[in-house]
């Protein structure tokens, strides 16, 4: 049951785009097209999962057995970077036809703060969901971490579509690119304040 | 270097190359921190502090740094002075390090400070990546403060904390929705006043 709360939460209430405002880079350049924007999902998915799983095990078994949890900004980000380099590595001897699909949006990823926004947020905030305040375990973690992604490529999907109809619209001159994409997300944010209070 | 010449720098950051308003980075701290000015000052602040010494450092680096790693090493020299700042916060300003919370380690992410680092430190020595730093350091702060100070006023009443309406604002400027539109809307306004000015 928990877990379902955790994804709802996750994807919908507390969405990581427009409500907890991680990842904003990626959702305003690379959402121009429903295409890469699924694509750049998936990559962020894929190693945001990954990461949260490994960036987790360090904290408990590593850092805080050691008292050098202010390190922790510093670890998880090498963590990160390395990981995205050996995906990259991996998936190109395993996977050439996914590769193809995700190898452009890979190295972008070290730098998304959505994936380390979430590792580090999985290890220091405390979660209420339907019970009690607690910190996450590591199942629960991985959940979210998943759940977050499949909320940053809803929003991104979401707002894809919307830019595609915006390419097609007159719109005055200082509005042009950036700001008027960023008054249309104002708007769907608004319109995903409808879910608070959902869990 | 020309005292024009370091003043060009400086201003440049400020205006020509403004990191929120022209270069568009940043977005995530631009737009979660700003709910009131007090909060988009510290935040602006911080990143100042991680940009001028990581780019002083990365500038008399860069020269022994191999130009294959040369990514990685700057993200370490970015997370070291990350780290430094959150031990500082959290020493002498705990309250605000708390509100800011998660956007402070999210410096090391921030595409303004590796992209200072990649474009000017790397290429220009110490003092001038100093005032370049400084410059689209100080550029952020200010975009923030003015993004902050509007959504303060519009959503809660008040000015850097000094309320003088009674009774609440519009919340909706104060949540996600209000940080998009007022940033594109100032983003607007910043256009038609450049434009004016060239």
């Amino acid at each position: 049951m928990e877990y379902i709360l955790i994804i709802i939460s996750a994807v919908f209430v507390n969405n990581i785009v427009l409500s907890q405002f991680l990842g904003i880079c990626p959702f305003l350049g690379v959402s121009k097209q429903v295409g890469t924007s699924i694509g750049m999902s998936a990559a962020v998915a894929f190693v945001m999962a990954l990461a949260t799983l490994v960036t987790y095990l360090l904290q408990y078994y590593v850092l805080v057995p050691l008292g050098i949890e202010f390190m922790q900004t510093l670890t998880f980000i090498l963590v990160i970077a390395a990981l995205v380099q050996m995906v990259e590595i991996i998936l190109k001897k395993v996977s050439p036809a996914l590769y193809q699909a995700l190898g452009i949006f890979l190295p972008l990823i070290t730098t998304n703060c959505a994936v380390l926004g979430v590792a580090i947020m999985v290890v220091t905030k405390e979660f209420t969901f339907g019970g009690a305040t607690h910190m996450l375990n590591l199942g629960q973690s991985v959940v979210y971490a998943v759940a977050s992604a499949i909320g940053f490529g809803l929003a991104m999907v979401l707002f894809a579509g919307i830019r595609e109809q915006l390419e097609l619209s007159s719109v005055p001159k200082s509005f042009k690119g950036v700001p008027i994409a960023l008054v249309s997300a104002g708007i769907l944010a608004m319109a995903f304040m409808g879910f608070s209070g959902l869990v | 270097m020309s005292n024009n010449n370091k003043f060009k720098i400086l201003t440049d950051g400020i205006i020509k190359n403004n990191p929120t308003f022209v270069l568009v980075l940043g977005m995530c701290p631009t737009l979660g921190t700003t709910t009131s000015a007090i909060n988009g000052l510290g935040m602006g602040l911080a990143t100042t502090f991680v940009l001028v010494l990581s780019n002083i450092f990365i500038s008399l680096l860069a020269k022994y740094i191999p130009d294959k790693v040369r990514i990685p090493s700057y993200i370490v020299v970015i997370a070291a002075f990350v780290t430094v700042l959150q031990l500082i916060m959290q020493a002498y300003v705990p309250s605000l390090y708390a509100t800011l919370g998660l956007f402070i380690p999210l410096i090391v992410v921030n595409c303004i400070v590796l992209g200072r680092a990649e474009a000017f430190a790397s290429k220009n020595g110490a003092g001038a990546s100093a005032l370049d730093g400084l410059g689209s350091g100080l550029g952020f702060t200010l975009s923030l403060t003015v993004l902050g100070l509007l959504r303060e006023l519009l959503g809660s009443g008040s000015a850097f904390g000094w309320k003088f309406i009674s009774g609440d604002g519009i919340l909706a400027f104060v949540l996600a929705p209000g940080a998009f539109i007022v940033l594109g809307y100032l983003m607007v306004i910043f256009r038609k006043l450049t434009v004016k000015t060239k």
